[in-house]
């Protein structure tokens, strides 16, 4: 149906709001009847110093400490950050850069763990079962505490989020089951088997956030997850104002922002949050994970992966500790030769290509897929020439045009590219996903945005360096009139000793002042 | 002939208006100082490392604007700042002489250090802490990698580092299309630079 | 080590190459109908454009030093068709060459090749070819002569004759198997100031007959009905949408329609403007081109209301008698213009517009 028509339609109410563009991926999802099990505990974990968006933390431990399942390793640097906990019992053998699901390849201070096989707990949290009648604040500091972040693949501190604001009360929380990834199938089997706990979960956020609306969102090729979740939800009386919706599948739904237009008919606007509009997104997963921080005292030490991909031998849904090799989690499953496959981190829409499977599994591992190198993007790798078919705009859910863009950023038009709107761009794929000459549209906007950050921060950077010159001329020009006045009274006294003193006092005036202004900085 | 001195007089009126026009949009729009040479120290790198043969980045947007100095001498800002300039100025772009080096960091081997505080004075944008006879340490924030400081320690101990790279500030670069391969260059807007 | 790429690592599996395939199924029925109406004489001039494009296509790509492999993407096959579906039928070959050179070279490679030309090439050719040789291209054959007693172009030997060595190998005089096309003869009546409808009727002109193709024209604009299936095929293969030729028709119909209204004698009806020269071709398959034409939706709607208005006016004051090919030109000149005041409302953003 015409777009246009469309609009109008879902204006005057006889059509549910949808957004536009998006497409129609295959899904794969071959791991959505799967039970999940547990994977084998790794004789070695790794976790970096960073595993959410924000600022890196530093070690608590050192080499040869004995740790606890659980136990803070790493306290955090900055308000955007949580601890990073141990995932199992052991001694800390290495605290060293190594390898992080990445697409740079490169390396994070980690701290390496070798386990000891008793995975014995650190008990020190105390449950806290009576969360309806405990401060929000309290509970906010255990979501920071317990290391939790958005486990939907963003990784965002997820205490953050969960803040009363007057100025921007919350209405509604929505919880994103919609996972709209292909090959992913993690929150589909949570919401399956954990229903319970993440209806608690979202109890906890909506106590957290004050509200008693909330939104269940859900893909229609999960029916049966909606139905689990139904249930579990008529089974209990304190969540009426919590309801199931089921979208059409739709690729990407789950994108925020979208997910927000599509229940609502309502946009974040650019720049803001869905808070501002008094709308609060979490992931199934991370609202589980919340229960188990609350009520069950566990910090965030396992999560739930989506082993699959058409070179994996036994795909699977499996709980891996945070830390565990990615190789050894393969070879759980089957596969160990990494020759002609292709391992992404995530989905294949929006995952990280990674170039050997030696990382570990952080928060943010929705999934881990071997694909076939011979089959990879079913060969549509040679980029030709855009002949501006439109096919792009037409699938970018953010209303932009991809092939404009993609443009100026591959001329270094960075200027022009943010006139239109490049940060807009949610990197979602789906315009590379259509485009009929293989063009990397997402990389090329990944190149323009990377380009316009470095170049604001070496300007932000040059103008401190001005600054400081600046500061120093000015200083230097002070000295030289403070020396030119106490040589003149010098000379008058005729005292050379006097002056080689006062050189030194300059001297040690300066040093000191760059003292304090270098801790004033 | 009146015909002619129509002609005459008309155009004369329109010159003499327009004259007087241009002089009153000349003191109605008087701008103060001279913002070209702020507009090109803006564009500087800042790293004040004088190897463009002018004692500080602000020296040289000075030249560069009133005494007609090239636009390619800035090392560390490379071919983006030439082309900036360049821009700005109006002028053609020139190749650069000298390719930017990876960006540097001036680091102190702080026990052979022995405190003369020299490099302390030579930093220009004021990166070294230290007092007379106590050890010295660059501000790894603040140093702009200029190499100043490194000529003027009696005991050599400063080392230029190539500056750690952050995986923060990691960014994607083009992609490696095969479109070299179909003959495609990349198409440079700059256009005359060559 | 592996290249560095970015995600998505899935592709929907659209290529250039179907892309331009389905283009050249679509005009199947037009030339279909092209050979059924002209014989031998289609099909020749036909493989000839279509060999010539791909010829100088691979000696310009030789040239750059491109790879030959970009002749796959058959985008220089598909100009060749179109370029002589836009002929009349007794094109001479050499004319068709020198069309097709025009087509590849001037109209694509000099820009960079496919994807930077700013006009469709075929069309650019074509419009080259009338103003170069306006006789031979408004020399219109009469259709359904290819059974006529006069000169029977179903049979191979004659049509090579024509083909190769011109009607005057044959001794035909031009006159015995020419006309004028319907636009054209309007045209003239109606500067010796006969009402259209007289000029019409004089004509014998029939709606179903231009419908159908029997009406003089080139080879492949002849069919209304070819065209049209062709164009609703693309439509549902997603290869075009429907903004532009919608547009594009809709407003040659309501200006013709409000103006034949008001003024009857001088103005001809919407179905005769919709019917006649190249506007079906046009609105299917040259406008539609998408290289030439914007990209977003809003934008496709204006550069298909900018065709249809050119198009009528050109018609109704010009000094052609057909438009639909400038008028596409012409707004292929305003397609930057366009992609850059008729962007989509970016998600978040007030509908309001920066520049």
């Amino acid at each position: 149906m015409p777009a246009m028509l469309r609009n109008l339609a879902q204006r005057l109410g006889m059509m549910a709001h949808s957004f536009d563009g998006g497409i129609h991926p295959s899904d794969h999802k071959l791991g959505a009847g799967l039970h999940s099990e547990p994977c084998p505990l790794s004789p070695v974990h790794i976790l970096p110093m960073k595993m959410h968006i924000g600022e890196a933390c530093l070690p608590l431990v050192a080499v040869g400490d004995r740790v606890l399942r659980g136990q803070k390793i790493a306290r955090s640097e900055g308000y955007v950050s949580v601890p990073v906990h141990a995932s199992t019992s052991g001694r800390v053998v290495r605290i060293e850069e190594y390898a992080i699901p990445h697409p740079s390849g490169m390396g994070m201070p980690s701290i390496i763990i070798e386990s000891d096989g008793d995975d014995a707990s650190d008990d020190s949290l105390e449950p806290i079962t009576d969360w309806r009648n405990t401060d929000p604040a309290l509970l906010r500091e255990r979501a920071r505490m317990c290391g939790l972040a958005g486990l939907g693949g963003a990784v965002f501190p997820t205490f953050i989020k969960l803040v009363q604001d007057s100025r921007f009360p919350i209405e509604t929380v929505v919880l994103n089951g919609i996972e709209c990834e292909p090959w992913l199938t993690t929150d589909h089997r949570l919401m399956l088997e954990y229903a319970d706990e993440i209806l608690t979960g979202l109890a906890i956020i909506m106590h957290m956030v004050n509200t008693d609306s909330a939104i269940i969102a859900i893909e229609d090729n999960k029916s049966d997850a909606a139905e689990a979740i139904e249930q579990a939800l008529a089974l209990r009386d304190d969540l009426e104002g919590a309801r199931v919706v089921l979208l059409p599948t739709r690729y990407p739904q789950g994108s925020e922002k979208q997910l927000i237009y599509s229940l609502t008919g309502r946009e974040v606007p650019a720049g803001k949050l869905p808070m501002h509009i008094g709308m609060l997104c979490q992931n199934v997963a991370t609202a589980r994970a919340l229960y188990r921080a609350v009520v069950r005292a566990e910090p965030l030490t396992e999560r739930l992966v989506t082993v699959s991909g058409d070179a994996m031998p036994r795909p699977a849904n499996l709980h891996v500790r945070i830390g565990t090799p990615m190789r050894y989690v393969f070879a759980q499953q089957g596969l160990t030769d990494f020759e002609d496959v292709r391992i992404l981190h995530g989905g294949p829409m929006m995952g990280e290509l990674l170039r050997h499977p030696d990382v570990p599994v952080v928060k943010s591992t929705n999934g881990m897929l071997a694909m076939l190198e011979a089959s990879f993007m079913g060969g549509h790798t040679q980029e030709q020439a855009c002949i501006r078919c439109g096919h792009c705009s037409e699938a970018c859910p953010a209303g932009l045009v991809p092939n404009l863009l993609a443009d100026q950023c591959r001329s270094d038009q960075f200027e022009k590219a943010e006139s239109y709107d490049l940060f807009d761009c949610i990197e979602c794929g789906a315009c590379s996903y259509v485009c009929p000459s293989n063009i990397p549209l997402v990389h090329y906007f990944r190149y323009g945005k990377g380009q316009i950050a470095q170049q604001r921060r070496e300007k932000s950077f040059a103008e401190a360096s001005r600054l400081r010159s600046e500061a120093r001329e000015m200083r230097i020009e002070r000295e030289n009139q403070a020396r030119a006045a106490r040589r003149s009274s010098v000379r008058k006294t005729h005292a050379p000793a006097a002056e080689s003193t006062a050189k030194t006092d300059a001297a040690g005036d300066s040093a000191a002042d760059k003292t304090d202004e270098g801790s004033k900085d | 002939m009146t015909g002619l001195l129509y002609a005459l007089l008309s155009l004369g009126t329109f010159a003499l208006l327009a004259g007087i026009v241009l002089a009153v949009a000349q003191k109605v729009f008087y701008v103060e100082g001279d913002p070209m040479v702020d507009k090109i120290d803006a564009l500087l790198p800042q790293t004040q490392c004088g190897q463009c043969g002018y004692p500080g980045c602000k020296p040289y947007a000075t030249a560069v604007a009133s005494e007609g100095e090239e636009v390619n001498h800035c090392v560390p800002g490379g071919e983006r700042t030439m082309l900036a300039i360049a821009d700005l100025m109006g002028v053609e772009p020139k190749a650069v002489e000298q390719e930017a080096a990876a960006p540097m960091l001036a680091f102190v081997r702080e026990d052979e250090c022995i405190g003369c505080t020299l490099c302390i004075k030579a930093c220009p944008v004021d990166a070294i802490i230290g007092a007379p006879k106590q050890y010295h340490t660059v501000l790894a924030d603040h140093c702009t990698g200029c190499e100043l400081c490194v000529e003027p320690c009696p005991v050599d101990c400063i080392d230029m580092l190539v500056k750690p790279e952050l995986i923060e500030h990691w960014s994607w670069p083009l992609p490696e299309t095969r479109r070299s391969r179909l003959g495609h260059e990349r198409r440079e807007h700059h256009a005359g630079h060559a | 080590m592996l290249v560095m790429l970015s995600s998505p690592h899935m592709h929907g599996g659209d290529s250039l190459r179907m892309m331009m395939l389905t283009v050249i199924l679509a005009l199947l029925p037009a030339a279909a109908v092209s050979v059924y109406l002209f014989g031998w004489l289609a099909v020749l001039l036909i493989l000839v454009c279509m060999l010539s494009c791909l010829a100088t296509e691979a000696v310009c790509l030789k040239l750059m030093g491109k790879s030959l492999t970009t002749l796959l993407d058959n985008s220089a096959a598909l100009t060749g068709l179109l370029l002589a579906l836009t002929l009349p039928a007794l094109t001479p070959w050499w004319m068709a060459v020198v069309g097709s050179i025009f087509a590849i070279v001037l109209g694509k490679q000099v820009y960079g090749g496919l994807g930077y030309n700013i006009f469709n090439p075929a069309l650019s050719a074509r419009v080259i070819l009338l103003i170069s040789f306006p006789l031979q291209m408004t020399t219109w054959i009469i259709p359904m002569s290819a059974a006529t007693p006069v000169v029977n172009l179903y049979d191979l030997s004659t049509c090579l004759t024509l083909f190769f060595a011109g009607p005057d190998a044959l001794k035909l005089g031009l006159d015995a198997i020419s006309m004028a096309s319907p636009l054209g003869h309007v045209k003239t009546e109606w500067t010796l100031g006969v009402p259209v409808a007289d000029a019409l009727a004089h004509y014998h002109y029939s709606y179903l007959g231009a419908f159908l193709g029997t009406e003089a024209g080139s080879i492949g604009e002849t069919s209304v009905l070819a065209l049209l299936i062709g164009g609703v095929f693309l439509m549902a293969r997603h290869s075009i949408t429907w903004h532009i030729p919608f547009s594009y028709l809709a407003t040659v119909a309501v200006l013709a329609a409000l103006f034949s209204g008001i003024d009857p004698d001088h103005f001809a009806p919407p179905m005769f403007h919709l019917f006649a020269g190249g506007l079906m071709l046009c609105a299917f398959f040259m406008a539609t081109d998408p290289v030439s034409s914007p990209v977003t939706p809003t934008g496709q709607i204006v550069f298909g209301i900018g065709c249809g208005v050119l198009t009528w006016s050109i018609r109704s004051f010009g000094g052609y008698p057909e438009g639909a090919m400038f008028s596409v030109l012409l707004m292929n000149c305003a397609v930057p213009l366009i992609d850059h005041y008729f962007r989509p409302r970016v998600y978040g953003h007030e509908s309001g517009r920066k520049s």
